[in-house]
């Protein structure tokens, strides 16, 4: 790349050709402020006009979002006019905005609250009429309220790229527009599969999740027995709540927090992931076996469980009739752990830590109920587990590490782990089939073939025993989107795919701390690009240290099938463990 | 879906197909079913959606945003008011507020019995004759308060012979 003379605050510097002001202001060394532009210009709208810079050869100011440098071009940003421009740019902003700083979850994390700042925002310079506020909180999952939008559309982006499913857009024009899906309607109310990246690009609290703190609250209040069970990409993402480096893994702590939270017990759901492999590899080889459907699409994310319904009916047959990890364990919990506690199901409640806005809508599924009774009571983010322990007044630094509960259950293998990255399920899967298939354990256990970080497809053919198993693994719904095309077409030359909702896999859920540079001085300014494989090789590496690595050679599993479900894909486990899905139709009358 | 009928179906892909070759087909799709339907409801963009691949969140943006395309069936008449800067000066808000009260509607709505709906436009290039005000094309110049009662009497009085005869 050819490289172009510029200057900076009258210093010259030597840059790419084809940058925009802000991004070789960036490698320069200065952090021009955007609330708009965001991820590589994944977003880019050049409408918050918060980053105006001057720049010779331009007329006025620009957005340095969007404008391109050129030879001998020389940019001020500390200008009198620049400074005093994009103050007025924040002031703007905010002169339509609630305002209600202190009860919004977001604040501390807040984008537009941040460059208020920065900026020397200055107290209602323009006050005026309020843009009408659109409120929708009747999603399980998420929450919107347009009074604290600023229209910089990163939502809308994220939605349409990462999932290629658009279903926030702009509504209406000038003052009257809004970010809103089609006609107003809640996400209830249209095909949104509930992941929650919009939320995790939202630099406001315009999009958030449903809190269900006051559940827990509640719970604790009437004298339950309050039981919480952690996923595996929480513990490695928690940290960062807590000023630790991205890619920290917290267990310990974590466990400990959630003892002084007054939780009875404190479980590992990688217990029922190796649950889910037990009775996935089951159903898996029993259809390869059987000519049965094929591809399996793994089941474990809610978020593609809810596009499957909503956009590919026909292929619902292919999905595992395997409930997500939690929900397994919940009817675990609340039948087995139950029993042998001498506890009646229903004084039991369920907590689940998610990395997972969407699993907050699939504990409410009809068909993740065993008897009328939910297996999952309540599901709180990483994020809110964070606030809970900010709010108790927990120093999370100062703890010690302390042990999961594996009374009856709760013991895990390092197959498990790796559910909470892309591939992971695909691996913990494949070492149990290996076993099943020939008898033995593989050599070398892992099947890197199928590892990744990111979004896209990955795929790898195996010949186990002379059985060949073709695999394919996406996350994200676009890339899914790929392979359920193929199938739909009779294309597809795969057994078994593994579907994650979120690029990447559960690490870069809805429901994990937000990663901004700007909130995280202490990183590397790529962090926007490295934050997935850090807090993926976290997971891996807590893989390679457990003792155990194959789901069937967890003892509490094969206990558990010994005293209380018989086998795997038994009368009682399908009781237990399985669920069904159904078609739905994607918007509903308002 | 499934309330739109097979015809609707067929007509809306034929328009659609219209334009396939288009980089953004989007805007002449539209065009073309407001013109033929008289309005553009969900469902119709959830079918151009399908064909086209462009989220119905961002359709849904186009159709709100430009005046020209509706969500809900228009009246039989439709009447237009220029609110451009040469007929706002000339007392276009007057005249537009005059519609409204006797409609008993806001711009944008559809009286009940269907008979007209009032749309506030921007410049129609009608500058000379402000305020304009056009219903179903037909030009109404140098508009005035009065003489709002008067053309929505006419019109009603030939729906009325219409009904009778």
């Amino acid at each position: 790349m050819a490289k172009i003379n510029i200057k900076i605050e009258g210093i010259s510097y030597q840059v790419e050709e084809g940058l925009t002001i802000l991004e070789a202001a960036k490698q320069c060394g200065y952090e021009i402020p955007s609330l708009c532009t965001f991820n590589h210009g994944e977003c880019n709208a050049g409408s918050c006009r918060v980053c105006l810079v001057e720049a010779t050869g331009a007329r006025g100011l620009v957005a340095s979002c969007v404008y391109p440098i050129s030879e001998g071009m020389e940019v001020t940003i500390s200008s009198p006019k620049a400074v005093e421009a994009r103050r007025n740019s924040v002031e703007l902003l905010l002169s339509d905005h609630n305002q209600n700083c202190q009860q919004c979850d977001k604040n501390g994390k807040c984008e537009l609250l941040r460059v208020a700042s920065i900026t020397g925002s200055r107290e209602l310079m323009f006050s005026g009429e309020h843009s009408e506020a659109h409120i929708d909180t009747l999603a399980p999952g998420l929450v919107r309220d347009t009074s604290k939008c600023i229209l910089c559309g990163r939502c809308v982006s994220r939605c349409e790229n990462a999932q290629g499913i658009g279903i926030l857009g702009f509504e209406n024009r000038g003052f009257n527009t809004f970010v809103s899906p089609a006609g107003d309607r809640s996400f209830a109310d249209s095909p949104c599969i509930q992941c929650g990246q919009c939320v995790n690009v939202c630099p406001t609290g315009a999009l958030m999740e449903h809190s269900e703190i006051d559940k827990v609250d509640e719970a604790m209040k009437a004298g339950k027995h309050v039981i919480v069970q952690a996923a595996p990409a929480v513990r490695v993402a928690l940290g960062e709540e807590f000023d630790y480096p991205i890619g920290t893994p917290v267990t310990g702590k974590m466990i400990a927090a959630l003892r002084r939270l007054g939780f009875e017990r404190v479980y590992d759901v990688n217990f029922g992931a190796d649950l889910t492999i037990m009775e996935e590899g089951t159903e898996l080889l029993g259809r390869i076996q059987n000519n049965g459907v094929l591809p399996m699409i793994t089941s474990c994310s809610p978020g593609w469980i809810n596009y499957a319904e909503y956009n590919y009916g026909d292929l619902l047959p292919h999905v595992s009739s395997c409930k997500s990890p939690h929900q397994m364990q919940g009817a675990i919990i609340k039948s087995y752990w139950a029993e042998q506690n001498g506890i009646k199901p229903e004084d039991v409640f369920v907590v689940s830590v998610m990395p997972c806005i969407a699993k907050k809508f699939e504990k409410e599924r009809e068909q993740e109920k065993v008897n009328g009774i939910p297996d999952v009571d309540a599901v709180i983010t990483t994020r809110e587990l964070a606030r809970m322990i900010k709010r108790a007044g927990i120093m999370f630094k100062h703890l010690p590490d302390e042990e999961w509960d594996e009374d009856i259950m709760g013991d895990y293998s390092g197959a498990g782990v790796i559910f909470g990255v892309t591939g992971g399920v695909m691996e913990a899967a494949l070492r149990t089939v290996y076993y099943k298939l020939t008898g033995k354990e593989k050599d070398n256990i892992t099947f890197t073939e199928v590892r990744g970080h990111d979004a896209g497809i990955r795929e790898a053919s195996l010949d186990i025993n002379g059985q060949t198993i073709n695999v394919a693994i996406a996350s994200g719904m676009r890339s899914a989107k790929i392979l359920l095309d193929d199938i739909r077409a009779g294309k597809s030359k795969y057994h078994f795919i593994e579907i994650m909702g979120c690029p990447g896999g559960c690490i870069n859920g809805g429901g994990q701390p937000y990663v901004r540079s700007c909130f995280l001085p202490n990183e590397d300014p790529d962090i926007m690009d490295t934050y997935k494989e850090k807090r993926a090789q976290a997971l891996y590496k807590e893989d390679e240290g457990r003792p155990i690595r194959q789901s069937h050679n967890n003892p509490q599993i094969i206990e558990l099938y010994e005293k209380f479900l018989d086998e795997p894909n038994s009368h009682k486990a399908h009781e237990l463990l399985h669920t069904s899905y159904a078609a739905r139709e994607g918007f509903n009358e308002v | 879906m499934g309330k739109l009928n097979a015809a609707a179906v067929t007509k809306i892909e034929e328009i659609c197909d219209r334009y396939k070759d288009e980089k953004t087909p989007l805007m002449m799709i539209l065009s073309d079913i407001q013109n033929e339907y008289g309005y553009i409801p969900l469902e119709v963009q959830e079918l151009v959606s399908e064909k086209t691949g462009i989220s119905v969140a961002e359709i849904y943006g186009v159709v709100t945003f430009y005046s020209f395309f509706s969500l809900t069936p228009k009246g039989k008449y439709v009447i237009g008011c220029c609110l451009g800067t040469a007929c706002y000066v000339k007392g276009a808000q007057q005249v537009i507020d005059r519609f409204s009260e006797l409609l008993h509607i806001k711009p944008g709505e559809t009286t009940e019995d269907g008979l007209f709906t009032l749309d506030a436009l921007r410049c129609i290039g009608a500058c000379g004759i402000a305020p304009a005000v056009s219903i179903n094309g037909k030009v109404y110049p140098k508009m005035t308060v009065p003489q709002v009662n008067e053309v929505i009497a006419s019109y009603r009085s030939n729906e009325e012979k219409e009904v009778t005869a």
